[in-house]
């Protein structure tokens, strides 16, 4: 064993046997569960049939994908990477909302915007009411306030009172 | 002869519309009552016309007529003969005969009361109503044909029409394609009906609308008239909804019962928009406000009836480009653009008379918190509208389509869901005019503490942890003290007063004001069904595995053992995979179940029908997925745990109950009677004098 080459092919050789014995070991771990498949599937939407999730639909197409998530899975991809893949293959209407990008942003902006625009009205209607309110308020503390008008008058009428005694 | 009898029948009613709609308003520009009466009677002889015509395509669908197009399309020689009749809502053509046949029904029924007091009404009343009896019945006359006939031309090809081709010769198909495997379900069955007849049922509160608009008639008058078809068109509407969860629930195979598919959407923003009207009309009835906010309403709702049927009907959700080349999409959009444009045209001119009578004078007032209803509602229905026309918008612009699936709508509809539960909890113990925060407060708290008890309860001692569950439980238990409160409040005072026993005096109290018990009662139900909906939503846990004989899986306290697997054929031309699970919870065998997968060789389409076990508790909902086809041994099971979704289904029998009782007619006392019975005889004396 003096001889380097000699050194080089033995330890290829274990280096072989060892990968060969790790290949077998991952080849014989278990294919991922039906769970796992259906965790992404939940979340994708079948490319032929209408509103349908890949991982309730009972079409053979769609049993053959669920499979493929499958073989995606066992092969090292994590989710977001079937998810891509489906996109490519498929287009943004697998997924079970539009992307948020370009156009597609529309639909999350848009009904914010005009609830917010209906709870402006809704604020507005009750600034109404607290103008009304103080309205309200401020003719209470005026009744209870003398009236200069009518102390005048009720001034003269004791004068004449006393101008007829 | 049939069909061509029956196609006659449609086309004389389509000209008994257009003769209602021209004489009615020539009467009333004409002052001649006579006239609209005779555009009344010709309305009112659509009805059985159309009955008439619906009865013989039933017949044709029960005879099993495959010389009629529409008959080979939506039955077959072995479907049961209740499948086959009610395949007249099965198909476009049949579904909007009717259409047409329950709205000729509905307006039959409306114009048949007494006029005395609304003469002035009568003639828009009769006009709209037969415009769209006309738009629909013109759909089935010219683009929609139920009774178009096969022919075989010269050159062998088999086209439909109903008068014969030159050249062409009778044709009739040995058998029928057969009706859709997924409405082959009694929920089905039902379900479309109670949908139509919610949808019809708006278009008279909005015949009204727009009668009172046009002859500026804008007091309450046509609210209370049409109040209690009002909340008729929103139980049926109701129905037909909670029907259609039940039949995905039962036939769609995926465990749940809504998956904001765009058609569920088309029949829920009606529902949405009707209830808010029902709320906001009685700020009209108590305060005199929200006139012109009332008509928008109807007005929304009477369209977004139309736009519903428009989605499901033109084939537009499947693609945009569908709407263009279906015969009645053209029709429904210029029928919807007219409708929109004379709505809003007669509400702008007479919005300076749709001012409100009185101001909202306090934040916490019934109007302001119904105002807030309002806002909520209408919020989700905006979510809805944009979820359903954001992908048609997608497909037109960008070329691409793209799915709004539920994880959008529910994150969007959620909190305005919850804010709508606590105003129905919270808005009763507010008065009409002025409440404020103290009298509130002091008639709230003790249902807020004892709500915050039972869910810290649920938190220490079931380990319910997921903060939406938490905050949901917590208004729906609220609300629910506070509905029941008031009832118990009510009960006693009364059995205090009249000295009676209590549910004598709970009883009474419903015949005192059913309009505000029956909506309790509605809120209650609508509380048993959140709690249904947050158990599926919050807790619904499921698990796939393969098995073999005698091999078990669990999910939560259950062990579901496959047993066995039979496939055999049907006499109706199915073929059935069926297999037997029994079922053990905490250790105790508790049954058997059997889901199975129905094939069905006409159509070509498989059915996954679950086993289910139904407790107030939970559901046990087992799908056969997949099997050995040879040996059997193996096979696929996917099984969901749906904690208290049954609450969701027997919620909907309080909501009829409720609905029933609110819009029963109250009595009337002696001396109104006496007055009614005066009034009439002076205007019959007048009349013939």
């Amino acid at each position: 064993m003096k001889n380097p080459l000699i050194k080089l092919a033995v330890l290829a050789f274990f280096f072989g046997a060892a990968m060969g014995i790790t290949s077998t070991v991952s080849a014989q771990e278990p294919m991922p569960s039906d769970n796992e498949v259906n965790a992404i599937a939940r979340d994708l939407f079948c490319p032929v049939c209408e509103n349908t999730p890949l991982d309730v639909c009972a079409t053979q197409a769609c049993a053959q994908w669920r499979e493929l998530i499958r073989l995606k899975l066992s092969e090292g991809w994590n989710e977001d990477q079937i998810k891509q893949y489906f996109v490519d293959q498929y287009g943004a209407r697998v997924l079970s909302e539009p992307p948020k990008q370009g156009l597609f942003w529309l639909v999350y902006v848009i009904p914010p915007i005009l609830i917010f625009i209906g709870v402006i009205i809704f604020i507005k209607a009750l600034r109404n009411i607290r103008a009304i309110e103080k309205e309200e308020m401020a003719l209470e503390q005026t009744a209870n306030e003398p009236d200069e008008y009518m102390s005048k008058i009720e001034e003269e009428l004791k004068g004449l009172k006393n101008a007829n005694r | 002869m049939i069909p061509d009898f029956g196609y006659g029948l449609i086309l004389i009613s389509f000209g008994l519309a257009i003769y209602s709609i021209i004489a009615s308003v020539l009467g009333y520009y004409k002052r001649s009552f006579k006239l609209v009466d005779s555009a009344r009677l010709a309305m009112q002889l659509m009805f059985p016309l159309i009955t008439i015509a619906s009865v013989l395509l039933m017949y044709l669908l029960a005879t099993d007529a495959y010389y009629v197009s529409f008959v080979y399309e939506v039955t077959s020689r072995s479907m049961p003969m209740y499948l086959k009749i009610t395949a007249l809502w099965g198909g476009q053509a049949g579904s909007l005969l009717f259409w047409a046949w329950t709205l000729t029904a509905f307006s039959a029924a409306v114009t048949l009361r007494e006029w005395d007091r609304d003469r002035d009404l009568l003639p828009w009343v009769v006009v709209v109503n037969s415009v769209t009896a006309a738009f629909f019945i013109g759909l089935v006359v010219f683009f929609e044909n139920p009774f178009a006939k096969f022919w075989q031309t010269i050159d062998g090809s088999v086209i439909s029409a109903m008068f014969q081709p030159a050249g062409a010769v009778p044709f009739t198909a040995p058998d029928g394609q057969g009706l859709n495997p997924l409405l082959r379900h009694p929920g089905m069955i039902i379900h479309p009906p109670m949908l139509y007849l919610g949808f019809v049922s708006y278009v008279i509160p909005f015949s009204f609308a727009l009668a009172a608009l046009i002859t500026g008639r804008t007091d309450d008058r046509w609210t209370r008239i049409t109040r209690r078809w009002a909340i008729v068109a929103w139980l049926f509407l109701s129905i037909g909804l909670v029907l259609g969860g039940r039949w995905a629930y039962d036939v769609l195979g995926w465990g749940g019962y809504w998956g904001w598919d765009p058609v569920e959407i088309a029949a829920l923003m009606p529902w949405l928009v009707g209830t808010a009207f029902l709320h906001s009309v009685m700020i009209q009835e108590q305060r005199g406000m929200f006139k012109e906010w009332n008509m928008i309403l109807i007005i929304l709702t009477y369209i977004l009836v139309i736009f519903g049927t428009f989605l499901t009907r033109s084939g537009v959700l499947s693609s945009v480009h569908a709407f263009a080349q279906s015969a009645i999409g053209p029709a429904f959009f210029i029928f919807i653009g007219i409708t929109i444009v004379i709505s809003v045209s007669l509400l702008i001119y007479r919005w300076s008379d749709l001012k409100a009578e009185s101001e909202l004078t306090s934040l916490l007032s019934r109007e302001s918190l119904f105002l807030l209803n309002n806002l909520l509602f209408i919020s989700i229905l905006i979510v809805c509208f944009w979820g359903v026309l954001f992908p048609l918008i997608s497909e037109l612009v960008t070329g691409q389509k793209v799915t709004v699936g539920p994880p959008f709508y529910e994150r969007a509809t959620g909190p305005l869901f919850a804010g709508l539960l606590f105003l129905m909890g919270i808005a009763p113990l507010s008065a009409w005019g002025k409440t404020t925060l103290k009298t509130l407060g002091r008639s709230s708290w003790k249902s807020a503490a004892i709500s915050t008890v039972v869910v810290l309860g649920f938190v220490i001692f079931l380990k319910m942890y997921n903060p939406y569950a938490i905050i949901g439980f917590a208004v729906v238990i609220f609300s629910a003290l506070i509905t029941l409160h008031e009832f118990w409040r009510a009960a006693s005072a009364r059995s205090r007063v009249q000295k009676e026993n209590l549910f004598v005096a709970l009883w009474r109290i419903f015949g005192k004001n059913r309009r505000r018990y029956g909506g309790y009662l509605i809120h209650l139900s609508v509380i048993m069904m959140a709690i249904g909906i947050i158990g599926l939503e919050m807790f619904q846990t499921e698990t796939q595995g393969t098995l073999r004989q005698g091999e078990s899986i669990t999910i939560r306290d259950y062990k579901v053992t496959y047993t066995d697997l039979a496939i055999f054929d049907t006499n109706d031309n199915r073929n059935l995979a069926r297999a037997v699970v029994s079922i053990e919870k905490n250790g105790k065998y508790v049954g058997e179940l059997y889901p199975r997968r129905d094939y069905f060789y006409e159509s070509q389409q498989p059915m996954t029908i679950p086993g289910v076990r139904s407790t107030i508790e939970d559901d046990l909902y087992v799908l056969l997925v997949d099997w050995q086809p040879i040996t059997t041994e193996g096979a696929t099971f996917k099984i969901y745990h749906n904690p208290l979704v049954n609450w969701l289904w027997w919620g909907t029998y309080l909501l009829i109950i409720g609905s029933l009782v609110a819009m029963w007619p109250q009595k009337e006392k002696s001396s109104v009677r006496e007055q009614r019975k005066v009034s009439k005889s002076t205007i019959l004396d007048q009349s013939e004098a």
